[in-house]
C-alpha cells in the first residue's frame, strides 16, 4: 500500500529507461519513420485496449462501439488544432472530454441491456457516430478531415500510453474499480452487497471512453488525415480481438496483446496474399487452446449466462 | 418494538402466488428460523425482504437505524439500510480473491472520490487501509486469514459458505439473512456454523434470520420458527410449539 517501496522504484526507473533509450535512438535516426509509424500504431492500440479492456473485461459489458470514442475523439482533436488552431494538449484533452461525455450520454439508456442487446446497441451507435461523420460537411463528410498539424511526437504518445495505462490500473484497485469487477463477477450479488450497478457501469463505460477519445487524439494528430470509415465496426472488432488475445481482466494482457498482434501483422506484410489467413489461423489457435487469452483470468463469453432472478427464485 | 414487521405481504408470478398474507415480526437480538418444504416460497420471501422483488401486495417495515418501507427497496440500498445476506446457490465473485470478496463488502462503508481512485492519493490509502484491517480481522474469525489471496472458487464448499456470511458482515449489518448457510456442509462443520452463528449474533449485535433444512441448526439456535407451506405462514413460534403443531407435521409428512 506505500507509495515508494522498492518495486514501484523499478517499475518508474524501467519507465523513465524505455522513453529515454528509444528516444535517443529516434533523435539520431536508428528508428526509421517506417518502424516509428508503427509504434504509435501500438502505443494507440495499446491505449484503446486497455480501456476496452476496463469496460469489457474487468466490469463485463460487452461493447462493440469503442472505435467511435476514438472517432469522436479524432474529429475533436483534429477540430482544435486544424480548424482552431489550438495547441496539442487542448486537442487531446476536449477529445477525452467530448468522448467522456458522449460515453455518458450513451452509457446511461444503453447499460440497462444486457449480453448481447447491449453489442448490438452500442453497434448501433457507432454506426450513428460514423453516418454523423460522413453528412456533416464542416468536417469534411466523406472525404474526410485533412491538414490536421502533425502534434503526435514520442513523448506524447509514450507521456499518454503511461498516463493510461497507469490511471486504470490504479482505478481497478480502488474500491471503485473493485465494485466493477464484481459487477463483471455476478451482478445480483454485486447489488446485494451494496453496489450501485448502474452507476459503475456508466463509471467504466465513461472512463473507458474517455481515454478512446485520447486514442483519437493521437491518430488523429499523427496521419494529418482522418475520415469517418477509418472508425467504422472493424476498428471496434479489432480492439476487441486485442483485448480477448491478450487476456480478458488482464491490463498487462491488453498490452502484450496490442505489441504482438502489431508485429505479427507487421511481419505478416511480407506475405500480403496470405496475411489475413495467417493471422485469422493465429487468433484460432489462441481461442482452441488458450480461451482465457495469452495472461487472462477469465474467459471469454459474449453472451453470459449469469443465473439470473429466475434461477434464484427458484428455491429448492 | 419489532426490527422487522411484514403486514399481509404478497408476491405473485402470474397465476402463481408464490408468497401470500405473510404476517410476522422479528425482535432485536433474535434468531428467526424459516422452515417449510421445497418450493415453499421461502427465498422469493427473502428476495422480497432485500427488494429484489416488489411485492405484489402488502409491505416490509424496518425499524433499525430508521423506519425504512419496503416501497424504498432497492437491492443495491439494502446494505446502506443495515439488510446483508447470503445466497442459498453460493454467490461469490468467483475469480476474485477471498480478501477482495470480503472488500466488496465494505463497499458502502468506503467513500473516496474518483480522482483519489485514478491517483491513489492519501484519502485512497487511508480508507484502503482501514478496511482491509476490517477485512482480514473478520477472514481471522473464520479462520480464513492465511487463504486471503486465494481465488474464491478454489476454496472447498464449506468456507465458500464461510467467505459469503464475512462477506455480508463486512457490510456491518444490524440484520443478517442467511439462506441455507448449512446445505451442502456435513454434520461436522454444520455443528461448528451453529456455534458460529450464535457467536456472531452476540459479537455484532445482530438479528438473524435464517433459512435452513437443517433441523439441528434450526432447533438449535432460534428462538423462533416460522414455518412456510405453498406460499402460506402455516405456523409460527418456539422450536417446541412449532414441532408439535399439527399442520406443520402434516406439511411435513403428509396426511388426509
Amino acid at each position: 500500500m506505500k507509495l515508494i517501496n522498492k518495486k514501484n522504484m523499478l517499475g518508474f526507473l524501467a519507465v523513465i529507461l524505455t522513453y529515454a533509450i528509444a528516444g535517443f535512438l529516434i533523435d539520431k535516426g536508428f528508428i526509421d519513420s517506417y518502424i516509428f509509424l508503427n509504434i504509435v500504431l501500438i502505443g494507440i492500440n495499446i491505449i484503446l485496449a486497455v480501456s476496452l479492456n476496463l469496460i469489457t473485461g474487468f466490469t463485463g459489458q460487452f461493447s462493440l462501439g469503442h472505435a467511435a470514442f476514438m472517432s469522436i475523439g479524432a474529429y475533436t482533436s483534429g477540430i482544435l488544432t486544424a480548424k482552431l488552431g489550438l495547441p496539442f494538449w487542448v486537442g487531446i484533452l476536449g477529445a477525452a472530454l467530448l468522448a467522456a461525455v458522449a460515453g455518458i450520454i450513451i452509457g446511461i439508456p444503453t447499460l440497462r441491456l444486457k449480453g448481447d442487446y447491449l453489442a448490438i446497441a452500442t453497434l448501433g451507435f457507432g454506426e450513428i457516430v460514423k453516418i454523423i461523420g460522413l453528412n456533416t460537411d464542416y468536417i469534411g463528410g466523406a472525404t474526410g478531415l485533412n491538414d490536421i498539424p502533425r502534434y503526435t511526437t514520442w513523448t506524447w504518445l509514450y507521456f499518454c500510453v503511461v498516463v493510461t495505462v497507469l490511471l486504470i490500473s490504479n482505478f481497478i484497485k480502488s474500491y471503485k474499480g473493485r465494485a466493477c469487477i464484481s459487477i463483471g463477477e455476478d451482478e445480483i450479488a454485486a447489488e446485494a452487497m451494496g453496489v450501485n450497478t448502474t452507476y459503475y457501469k456508466v463509471l467504466a463505460f465513461t472512463l473507458g471512453s474517455f481515454f478512446a477519445g485520447i486514442a483519437g487524439a493521437l491518430y488523429a494528430n499523427y496521419f494529418y488525415f482522418i475520415k469517418p470509415d477509418s472508425f467504422g465496426f472493424m476498428k471496434s472488432i479489432d480492439i476487441l480481438v486485442i483485448v480477448v488475445f491478450g487476456g480478458m481482466a488482464s491490463i498487462k494482457g491488453s498490452i502484450l496483446g496490442a505489441v504482438l498482434l502489431s508485429l505479427i501483422s507487421l511481419f505478416l506484410q511480407g506475405i500480403p496474399e496470405l496475411r489475413m489467413v495467417v493471422y485469422a489461423v493465429i487468433l484460432f489457435l489462441i481461442m482452441v487452446y488458450r480461451p482465457q487469452g495469452i495472461i487472462g483470468k477469465g474467459e471469454f463469453k459474449l453472451f453470459k449466462k449469469r443465473g439470473g432472478l429466475n434461477a434464484n427464485n427458484q428455491s429448492k | 418494538m419489532p426490527i422487522i414487521k411484514v403486514n399481509n405481504l404478497s408476491k405473485a408470478f402470474g397465476g402463481v402466488k408464490a408468497v401470500s398474507n405473510i404476517n410476522m415480526s422479528v425482535e432485536a437480538g433474535e434468531i428467526a428460523g424459516i422452515i417449510g418444504p421445497n418450493g415453499a416460497g421461502k427465498t422469493t420471501f427473502f428476495n422480497l425482504l432485500t427488494g429484489i422483488y416488489t411485492p405484489t401486495s402488502g409491505e416490509v417495515i424496518y425499524n433499525l437505524e430508521r423506519k425504512i418501507s419496503s416501497k424504498s427497496f432497492k437491492p443495491y440500498k439494502m446494505t446502506g439500510y443495515g439488510v446483508a445476506r447470503t445466497f442459498q446457490n453460493i454467490r461469490l465473485f468467483k475469480n476474485m480473491s477471498v480478501l477482495d470478496n470480503v472488500l466488496i463488502g465494505c463497499h458502502n462503508n468506503m467513500s473516496y472520490g474518483l480522482l483519489s481512485s485514478l491517483l491513489h492519493l492519501p484519502a485512497f490509502r487511508r480508507s484502503e487501509a482501514k478496511a482491509y484491517d476490517e477485512a482480514i480481522k473478520l477472514l481471522d474469525i473464520f479462520g480464513l486469514a492465511d487463504k486471503k489471496d486465494e481465488p474464491a472458487s478454489k476454496l472447498p464448499y464449506g468456507e465458500q459458505r464461510k467467505v459469503e456470511i464475512a462477506r455480508a458482515l463486512a457490510a456491518k449489518p444490524k440484520l443478517l439473512l442467511l439462506d441455507e448457510p448449512a446445505a451442502g456442509m456435513n454434520p461436522n462443520e454444520t455443528k461448528e456454523l451453529t456455534k458460529l452463528i450464535s457467536w456472531i449474533k452476540d459479537e455484532f449485535k445482530l438479528t438473524i434470520i435464517l433459512i435452513e433444512h437443517d433441523m439441528s441448526l434450526v432447533m438449535g439456535i432460534c428462538s423462533k420458527i416460522f414455518v412456510f407451506d405453498y406460499g402460506n405462514l402455516i405456523a409460527s413460534g418456539t422450536p417446541t410449539e412449532v414441532q408439535n403443531n399439527e399442520q406443520v407435521i402434516k406439511a411435513y409428512l403428509g396426511g388426509e
